[in-house]
């Protein structure tokens, strides 16, 4: 084992070393940073780091700690102490967090070193991280196409090799759709298991933080860490936290799996269908049961979505008003002005889009056609699952239906894009737990893309996906498989 | 101005404070129309016997006793503002 080597392991394989006494955390953060140095020009994943810092803290690392050095990067959304959080916005131009978001504290609390943070699209709003006001992310496999989004820049620093593991947050498939596209796995926990205080809201009733790793079991570790009851966030579950890691087995027998036949939909990539396909027989092959399911209203979801986030964000974002943090406007004439101007210049376009959206959707007249009918189909999406639920353990289906588009694609049109989270959006509104894995690629002008399966489980049941996911991951090669860019540097 | 939807982007831009371009309100306007257009399609859910669901979980009311905390110091909560003085934030004046 080299330096060079170290930034390709798993957090587990890490952790072995570190606590033989093989390496240092202080040695493990000087080879991510040259790690870093030496991609991060070309894929774009962080906005900011502190490498100084971190050298620091892994000076006086307890490594015997469930976490102990481990670095990990962190989504742009999440507050820091002392850190930048841009939010990909220029909003929060020469913002810097007073206070440690409760996932941050929990992971300081495990051992882990929190040293960077990730490009993500402006406040989480997108599928590709291309609405950054920062800079373009790129996917390692191919490098004229997007990681996904808007969890971009943490999919992509990991697919890379230039963080053991990032955070994400996920309001519509913001962790599991980037961690299809780049290849690497994505864990979004039911509504309330994870605390949200400190993550700058989107839409407050989706919104969950979840870790982006190279394997599963690396996701469940960082699960250990953050999950759990938070007397800051009154959405948070008291409900007690299990060992996610503990019971990783191989065997699914006596496991039952769904397969929605609303998702086997037109317009899924014949290659992306492919990989579900043999992924399914994989399954199937180590002892899961697998049978077919319904979710009526599927077809509501994307319409359900861009109702109630826009209207939740409409909301949220109303303090990004030039006045207590910033960027402010120059020379306003009055208070008016200081606000239609701060937040004329300060968001970008899919963010106003948004704002104005579900101001709309909220305002008088409008409110009960739009938003209240919507919660109710919400309700009809949320009971689809839990009767599905009562046949099965689990539902499969691909977490994208395309892999990795370009840059550029689809930023012309934005119902284009929000039709990308057709698979993963659902989740959110039915407040359930998902992951998804690598199983497989499909080829494009010479590359190697990516395709995710995505697992979606009961509420609170995130040990039973953890495990079927880690099953079928083990049972692969396809987690072992690195972009072009991991090795020629 | 009016597009194929019954949303006026600039009027609805105006209750948002969020001050628009022409150029911008017009693209908006295209393009939220055929969002709003899309979302027609939930008109066809029978949501007759639905309750409006706000979020996900049964979570209701969150009680907790109403007991001070360390929080944030005066100057930690100026630490970011774009204008301050005396311990206050500094904006236009609102009233003449």
């Amino acid at each position: 084992m080299t330096e060079k080597d170290l930034p390709a392991l798993s957090i587990a394989d890490l952790q072995s070393l570190l606590r033989r006494r093989e390496v240092t955390a202080r040695e493990v953060i000087d080879a991510l940073r040259t790690r870093i140095e030496a991609v991060d020009g070309e894929i774009g994943a962080y906005l900011s780091f502190d490498m100084d810092a971190a050298a620091k803290e892994a000076e006086k690392a307890n490594v015997d700690l469930p976490l102990g050095g481990v670095p990990l990067a962190v989504k742009d959304i999440i507050n820091v102490m002392g850190q930048p959080c841009t939010c990909g916005s220029k909003i929060l131009h020469g913002y810097r967090a007073t206070y440690d978001a409760t996932v941050i504290r929990k992971l300081r609390a495990a051992g882990a070193i929190p040293f960077g943070k990730t490009n993500l699209d402006e406040f989480a709003m997108g599928s590709s991280t291309e609405n950054s006001a920062m800079k373009l992310t790129r996917n390692p496999w191919d490098l004229s196409r997007v990681p996904g989004g808007s969890s971009g820049g943490s999919a992509a620093a990991v697919a890379a090799s230039a963080a053991f593991g990032a955070l994400g947050s996920d309001t519509g498939g913001s962790i599991r759709q980037p961690a299809a596209l780049s290849g690497v796995v994505g864990f979004k926990p039911t509504y309330g298991r994870v605390s949200r205080f400190g993550l700058v809201a989107f839409a407050s009733s989706l919104d969950q933080i979840g870790p982006l790793t190279k394997t599963v079991r690396d996701a469940a570790l960082v699960m250990n860490a953050i999950a759990g009851h938070d007397r800051q966030d009154s959405t948070s579950l008291n409900e007690p936290v299990p060992d996610y890691a503990a019971k990783l087995e191989n065997d699914l027998r006596g496991v039952r799996l769904g397969l929605p036949k609303e998702y086997m939909i037109e317009g899924i990539d014949p290659q992306v269908r492919a990989a579900i396909d043999a992924a399914v027989k994989q399954l199937n092959w180590l002892g899961a049961e697998i049978v077919d399911v319904s979710l009526p209203h599927t077809d509501y979801a994307v319409a359900v979505y861009y109702i109630l986030a826009t209207a939740e964000a409409s909301a949220n974002l109303a303090r990004f008003d030039g006045v207590r943090y910033g960027y402010r406007s120059k020379n306003p004439r009055d208070m008016l002005d200081l606000y239609g101007r701060t937040r004329e210049e300060g968001f970008g376009p899919e963010v106003k889009r948004r704002v104005i959206l579900g101001t709309y959707v909220l305002s008088s007249g409008y409110y009960d056609a739009y938003y209240l009918h919507a919660q109710k189909v919400r309700e009809l999406i949320r009971q689809d699952f839990a009767r599905a639920f009562e046949k099965v353990d689990a539902l499969i289906s691909p977490t994208s239906p395309v892999p990795a588009f370009k840059l550029g694609e689809r930023t012309a049109d934005p119902l284009q894009m929000y039709l990308a989270d057709i698979f993963t959006i659902a989740a959110n509104l039915a407040g359930i737990c998902g992951i998804s894995v690598p199983c497989g690629f499909a080829d494009a002008d010479g590359h190697r893309l990516p395709v995710g399966l995505q697992l979606l489980g009961k509420p609170l049941n995130e040990n039973r996906i953890l495990e079927i996911a880690h099953a079928y991951e083990q049972s692969t090669d396809w987690h072992k498989a690195r972009p072009p860019i991991a090795a020629s540097k | 101005m009016a597009g194929t939807s019954e949303l006026d982007v600039g009027y609805v831009a105006r209750l948002a404070r969020i001050n628009l371009t022409e150029e911008e309100a017009n693209a908006f306007q295209k393009q939220l129309d055929d969002v709003l257009k899309y979302v027609e399609k939930l008109r066809q859910a029978d949501v007759s016997h639905v309750e409006a669901a706000a979020h996900a979980l049964p979570i209701f009311n969150v009680f907790r006793e109403d007991a001070a905390d360390e929080w944030f110091t005066a100057e930690q909560a100026l630490s970011n503002a774009p204008r301050k003085a005396n311990n206050l934030f500094i904006v236009p004046k609102v009233v003449e």
